[in-house]
């Protein structure tokens, strides 16, 4: 009883602090209702005793929320003075759209044919979530991390100003390597 | 095997909270000792005390259009991290949350440092303390990836992110004798998250403070207090992952580890003066390319080691 409660009061915060994203008018706002959002959510999916997704959902949107709070800051150049964002964007058309795609999916929620539960839940619940979503894929999307990973390094290195022949010289011989930005490596 | 340590009841978290604050007093009198020493006079650990008295009657000091509700939340967070770390650190044979992923669970925890050291730099609204509040991030875009990968090798080594197995895996041999790159990496983590020593730039004097540039009174003590208790936290969490829990001669477990905790504290608030600080730009590249593999060769060698022994 006290864990529906609680689970109840998670939901209702995860959905409040949702729809602050959109009220506050400061970045640092926005993202913090974020990840409280996420927050909530994380440790909703602990009451499903999904102990390890729940945490990893936590640690991943704290540091998400962090570091986007900090880019947009830097980027739209916020203080706590100029609280004056508008984080709607074309809320004539957006606002029906998003209303209306949100009583589709909780409609969805609420009428689908939920079956009854077969059986017990497994021992482990989380080796049993990950063997169920990828099954004899595992592998393949062992591999598959890997390669999304070397892509956004590679998408850096070429997406980057400077190159190594800018760093070694011309003939990639230079032993100092200049850079604008001193480093700790000895240069 | 020793036995694995078992969940006490809720009403016990005041004591852990007690043994933390505990922990935390006497790691700020030790600073506050060493720092009349380095003034000179013989003996003298009056400085914290005369510090908490003047905070606590000192009047809030107000800046203009501060983002007061993200500002108190980042000053007293650091507090409350340290308090939920401690829930999952076993004290001999009891532990207050005895979590499946402890481990992930204290990893998840050291991340909000990121959040609320830069929010107490964020709220006031002031340009000293917004500096100091990047200072920490660039300071944590390299500590923080090393420090997670130092923390999945007592893991691996033991085949369990509970914590009190964590400490139950290491009778024969603590994991510090054979994972040190991890354990280093791991110190140079609690000392980052603590703002301590090498990693206090975010509150440098160039910076008149910086992230507690505006911070007076209450708020000031909660930050600080904040701080030393991270410190605790992160030495007591490094008594059962890295020291062999509650393992000892003639002592009861419970007392071993805080003898250990109490230890390894000690070496850190010493090592405040004599490490020097961390520049972000410099150590961003220290962080990445020598850190980062080292700890990764580190979680290679353990991974080795387990699956072929």
């Amino acid at each position: 009883m006290l864990t529906h409660l609680v689970f109840w009061g998670l939901a209702v915060v995860a959905v409040l602090a949702g729809v602050a994203v959109f009220v506050v008018n400061s970045m640092a706002r926005a993202s913090y209702s974020l990840a409280l959002s996420f927050i909530a959510v994380g440790l909703q999916v602990l009451l499903l005793q999904q102990l390890y997704v729940g945490v990893l959902v936590i640690l991943m949107m704290v540091m998400e929320m962090a570091i986007m709070a900090v880019y947009m800051n830097m980027f739209m150049g916020m203080n706590p003075a100029m609280m004056s964002m508008n984080m709607v964007h074309g809320a004539r058309h957006a606002l029906p759209v998003s209303v209306g795609v949100f009583l589709l999916l909780a409609a969805g929620a609420l009428f689908a044919p939920w079956p009854s539960r077969r059986g017990s839940p497994p021992e482990d619940v989380t080796v049993a979530l990950g063997t169920e979503l990828m099954g004899p894929k595992m592998l393949t999307m062992g591999v598959v991390g890997v390669v999304m990973a070397a892509t956004i390094v590679s998408g850096v290195v070429l997406a980057a100003h400077r190159t190594r022949y800018d760093r070694f010289g011309d003939d990639l011989r230079r032993r100092r390597v200049a850079d604008p930005q001193p480093g700790g490596v000895g240069r | 095997m020793a036995e694995v340590p078992a969940a006490v009841s809720g009403g016990w978290a005041p004591v852990a909270a007690g043994l933390l604050g505990t922990l935390a007093v006497a790691a700020a009198l030790f600073d506050g000792a060493l720092a009349e020493r380095a003034a000179g006079a013989r003996l003298g650990t009056g400085r914290p005390v005369g510090e908490v008295a003047r905070l606590l009657r000192q009047r809030r000091r107000t800046t203009v259009a501060a983002d007061r509700l993200l500002w108190r939340i980042g000053g007293a967070g650091l507090l409350g991290m340290a308090l939920m770390i401690v829930t999952v650190v076993p004290l001999g044979r009891w532990t207050l949350f005895d979590l499946a992923v402890g481990v992930v669970w204290v990893n998840a925890l050291d991340v909000l440092a990121w959040a609320f050291v830069w929010l107490t730099g964020w709220g006031a609204n002031s340009a000293y303390t917004m500096v100091g509040g990047y200072r920490f991030l660039a300071h944590g875009l390299a500590y923080e990836l090393p420090l997670m990968f130092a923390l999945v090798a007592p893991a691996v080594a033991a085949s369990s992110l509970r914590v009190g197995e964590v400490a139950a895996a290491q009778q024969g041999l603590w994991f510090v004798v054979w994972m040190p790159v991890a354990f280093v990496v791991y110190c140079l983590g609690v000392v980052a998250i603590a703002v301590w020593g090498p990693f206090s730039p975010a509150l440098g004097r160039d910076l008149a403070g910086g992230v507690t540039a505006e911070l007076s009174g209450v708020d000031r003590l909660l930050f600080l207090a904040g701080r030393y208790a991270l410190l605790a936290a992160g030495a007591a969490f490094a008594v059962p992952m890295f020291l062999g829990g509650g393992a000892g001669p003639l002592l009861p477990a419970w007392a071993w580890v805080l003898v250990k905790a109490t230890v390894l504290l000690a070496v850190l608030v010493w090592l405040r003066r004599r490490v020097p600080a961390l520049r972000p730009d410099v150590f961003m590249e220290v962080g990445w390319l020598v850190l980062l593999p080292a700890v990764l060769l580190q979680d290679l060698l353990v991974a080795v080691i387990v699956i072929g022994g």
